[in-house]
């Protein structure tokens, strides 16, 4: 619906990811020209070539950002029922039948929600990386990356059908696989990237294969075709049975790109890469890339129901499991990393129970005080000049105090302390998953309640093996401590900000907050407009029940922080008795329940050596075997063939020859070579004419 | 005394051609082979005059200054490839010379 109405950012939606393509190209293609000396790992000397590349880099993702924010208050300006702009830039793939899939971009209040994130997030990572990435080598390699990950990113959540949003997600893979190896010269790094595009393609096999499902099924690619055909129900009853079977594809999709168990083995490895990498794309954008995929097919998944409920177990699953890995990691940023993987599960367990926009809520809320940490902790490396190894900090509280004072907020964010982003929308999944289907998911609620705890626990365990106690840092590296510079603080206070007021557009309706107060619930409302699921949540929910929930995550949440400060802080020995008292679980823990080893010895070693010894095998057996017997074949039939000639052939050619030579003999006893013969002839042959004419 | 006519000449003129041919095909020295060639065209020499003098035409005196040129010419290639003959074989006589077989 183009119609000139419209205001000129809604219009040209279009233009957004071409600011940040913009950047990418001319990165990519001029950048090593534009910062000569950087492209060999020189640091001293930054030329304008430098500055240019520091501004124009955040810059334009800025710009992207600021016409964001353009459209999406241009979009809330239209009547909730019409926030949906579809803008067709070209029409990009017909195919034979109905098949056809657009250049053509969608804004409602879900990709709202998104770029705004993206592009707003983004900006502030984009900032803190001229400072963070300013004194190392493939400064313009760095931002090309980062310029075009956010094109992609912003092509996948504004994409208005899936095969579009699956361009988008390849490329957000393809730069994630770019920036883990950006280091590339270090092999862990490059193995890590490796990693993380294998682990992928897995996840984007069945993804493939759950669009055409669709498609076959429905017969369209397009969004919002998807969800008029689903929600009025326009589909024949054999369609039906096909539901589960596509969006179980679609959401092994999302495992791959949202690290979801069994799939989430790359993610840990991911942070290879530089810090504002893994903030800006294994914390805050693409891993949320399949959590945004299932709230956009949320029309297909509540018709869907077994796939829901799987959904909400892998979610819950990975959501512990994770959790639970990160309780005893000492590299300061694999807690991290299993903490995203953590809190990606929470988003998919509220998927799951079908509060759609919680899912996205705490997507949003994550994004900020996960980022947070991923820059906080990489401006604690920074100060540290690389170490990342908490056994080796400590006591830096009052040596890096702005990086303290916000990884401080985005810890109480994440840990679920009242008033701040990350308990408002965690309170919220653990809510709808205790009230969802008249309390089926009790155990589920169960498991996330633990894994708050543990939430809590690990995250401020990392806070006191990082600031507090006693200074464990290697000398030579202890008077170089230093906090960075504004331009790094600067997007962690900015971001330390958003994670305190970022979940007020979600607070829960027991505190009965003014109808005007803004509701993220309400606003994404028309996306997931869902009355079945949404009015058994809130009709049977009593107040007093959300109170006590309430009032036991806050419970759990500071128990968690109690016990990880009386640990690590007041009796480190008691941590290390503990440590010893539960040595094998501690043990399974530290070795991150040996799945990498398991899998390396099932899928690597199993499936990829030994499938290639059975290669081999076929290769020297059947191939070669085949190739062989071809050869003696040949050998045998040319055999026979040189018989044949010798004999047959050349005995027809020698026949021939001889019956010539043979019939020769009465002829050639007259050639005497003697001239007197030859004249006698002619003599001879004049009288007979002579004689013929004159008596014949 | 029978006046000597055409009839006399063309007698003569087979008889030479008669004696040449003999000599061609019997005699083994090659210069008297060549020397009955020379017989041979004389004896086509005497049909042409005699017919020319029968029909009162120079056409055939012609012919037979022609017939003289030739076997002049005739001649001197022909002693030219004997002497070349003789200096490759020693010999002058043609059945000693047989190599143009098969």
């Amino acid at each position: 619906m183009v119609s000139g109405d419209l205001g000129f950012f809604l219009r040209h939606i279009w233009l957004i990811p071409l600011f940040p393509l913009f950047g990418a190209v001319l990165m990519l293609l001029f950048g090593r020209r534009l910062d000569p000396q950087h492209a060999h790992g020189h640091a001293h000397g930054r030329g304008a070539g430098h500055g240019l590349i520091s501004l124009l880099c955040p810059g334009m993702v800025g710009a992207a950002f600021v016409f964001s924010l353009g459209a999406v208050v241009q979009l809330a300006a239209l009547a909730p029922a019409d926030r949906s702009v579809e803008v067709v830039v070209f029409q990009w793939l017909t195919g034979s039948g109905k098949f056809h899939a657009d250049w053509g971009f969608l804004l409602d209040p879900l990709s709202s929600v998104m770029i705004l994130v993206v592009t707003g997030v983004g900006f502030l990572i984009h900032v803190y990386s001229v400072g963070y990435m300013g004194h190392q080598g493939g400064y313009y390699r760095f931002f090309g990356y980062l310029n075009l990950f956010v094109f992609f990113m912003l092509m996948l959540v504004l994409a208005n059908n899936y095969v579009l949003l699956f361009v988008g997600w390849e490329g957000v893979g393809l730069c994630s696989y770019l920036l883990i190896g950006f280091y590339f010269h270090r092999k862990s790094a490059s193995d890590a990237g490796n990693k993380a595009f294998l682990v992928n393609r897995i996840g984007d096999a069945a993804f493939l294969l759950g669009i055409l499902l669709l498609f076959a099924a429905l017969g369209t690619a397009q969004f919002t075709e998807i969800t008029r055909i689903l929600r009025i129900g326009d589909y024949s009853a054999d369609t039906q049975q096909y539901f589960n079977l596509t969006a179980l594809c679609l959401f092994i999709g999302a495992c791959g790109k949202s690290a979801q168990l069994p799939l989430y083995v790359w993610l840990p490895d991911a942070m290879e890469g530089p810090t504002p990498v893994s903030a800006l794309i294994h914390a805050a954008t693409m891993v949320t890339a399949g959590v945004y995929m299932v709230a956009r097919s949320n029309a297909l998944f509540v018709l869907a129901p077994e796939t829901m409920g799987l959904v909400a177990v892998i979610g819950a699953a990975t959501a512990i499991f994770a959790a639970s890995i990160g309780l005893v990691q000492n590299d300061i940023k694999r807690v991290l990393a299993y903490s995203t993987v953590s809190q990606l599960g929470y988003m998919f367990l509220a998927c799951g129970v079908g509060a759609f926009w919680v899912g996205i809520f705490h997507l949003y809320t994550h994004a900020f005080f996960k980022a947070l940490l991923f820059l906080g902790s990489g401006s604690v490396i920074h100060a540290l000049s690389g170490e990342q190894d908490m056994r080796k900090m400590g006591a830096l509280k009052d040596k890096i105090p702005w990086t303290f004072r916000t990884m401080f907020v985005g810890a109480l964010a994440i840990a679920g302390i009242p008033g701040l982003a990350g308990f408002f929308s965690k309170d919220e999944i653990l809510w709808q998953t205790w009230s969802s289907q008249d309390g089926a998911h009790r155990f589920l609620y169960d498991v996330g309640l633990v894994t708050a705890a543990f939430t809590a626990f690990y995250m401020w365990r990392l806070m006191n093996l990082t600031f507090y106690g006693r200074s464990r840092v290697a000398p030579d590296v202890a008077h170089r401590i230093h906090e960075s510079p504004p331009v790094m603080t600067l997007p962690l206070g900015l971001l330390a900000a958003g994670s305190v007021v970022a979940g007020w557009i979600g607070i829960p309706k027991v505190f009965h907050f003014p109808e005007s107060w803004p509701s993220l619930e309400h606003w994404l409302s028309p996306v997931f407009a869902n009355p079945v699921a949404e009015t058994a949540a809130t009709e049977h929910s009593s107040a007093a029940a959300e109170w006590g929930l309430m009032a036991l995550s806050v419970a759990i949440a500071l128990g968690g922080i109690w016990l990880a400060r009386r640990l690590y802080h007041h009796k480190p020995e008691a941590a290390d008795a503990l440590e010893r008292r539960f040595r094998p679980v501690h043990t399974l823990l530290y070795n991150k329940y040996y799945v990498d080893e398991l899998y390396n010895a099932l899928f690597v070693n199993g499936l990829a050596k030994g499938g290639g010894t059975a290669l081999g095998r076929f290769d020297a057996v059947i191939i070669d075997g085949g190739v062989d017997g071809a050869g003696w074949m040949t050998r045998f039939t040319s055999t026979v063939s040189i018989w044949w000639d010798t004999w047959i052939i050349d005995g027809a050619v020698r026949l021939g020859s001889f019956l010539v030579k043979f019939s020769s003999y009465p002829v050639r006893i007259l050639q005497t070579g003697l001239v007197q013969g030859s004249a006698l002839f002619i003599v001879l042959g004049v009288i007979l004419i002579f004689g013929y004419y004159l008596w014949g | 005394m029978h006046p000597v006519t055409t009839y006399h000449y063309l007698v003569l003129s087979a008889a030479l051609l008669v004696i040449g041919t003999i000599g061609v095909l019997t005699r083994r020295n090659i210069v008297v082979i060549l020397m009955s060639i020379e017989l041979i065209l004389n004896a086509v020499n005497v049909n042409l005059i005699a017919f020319s003098n029968q029909l009162q035409s120079l056409n055939g005196q012609v012919f037979a200054i022609f017939v003289i040129t030739d076997a002049a010419a005739e001649a001197a290639v022909g002693l030219g490839i004997l002497i070349a003959l003789f200096r490759n074989k020693e010999t002058v006589n043609a059945d000693e010379v047989d190599i143009l077989k098969w």
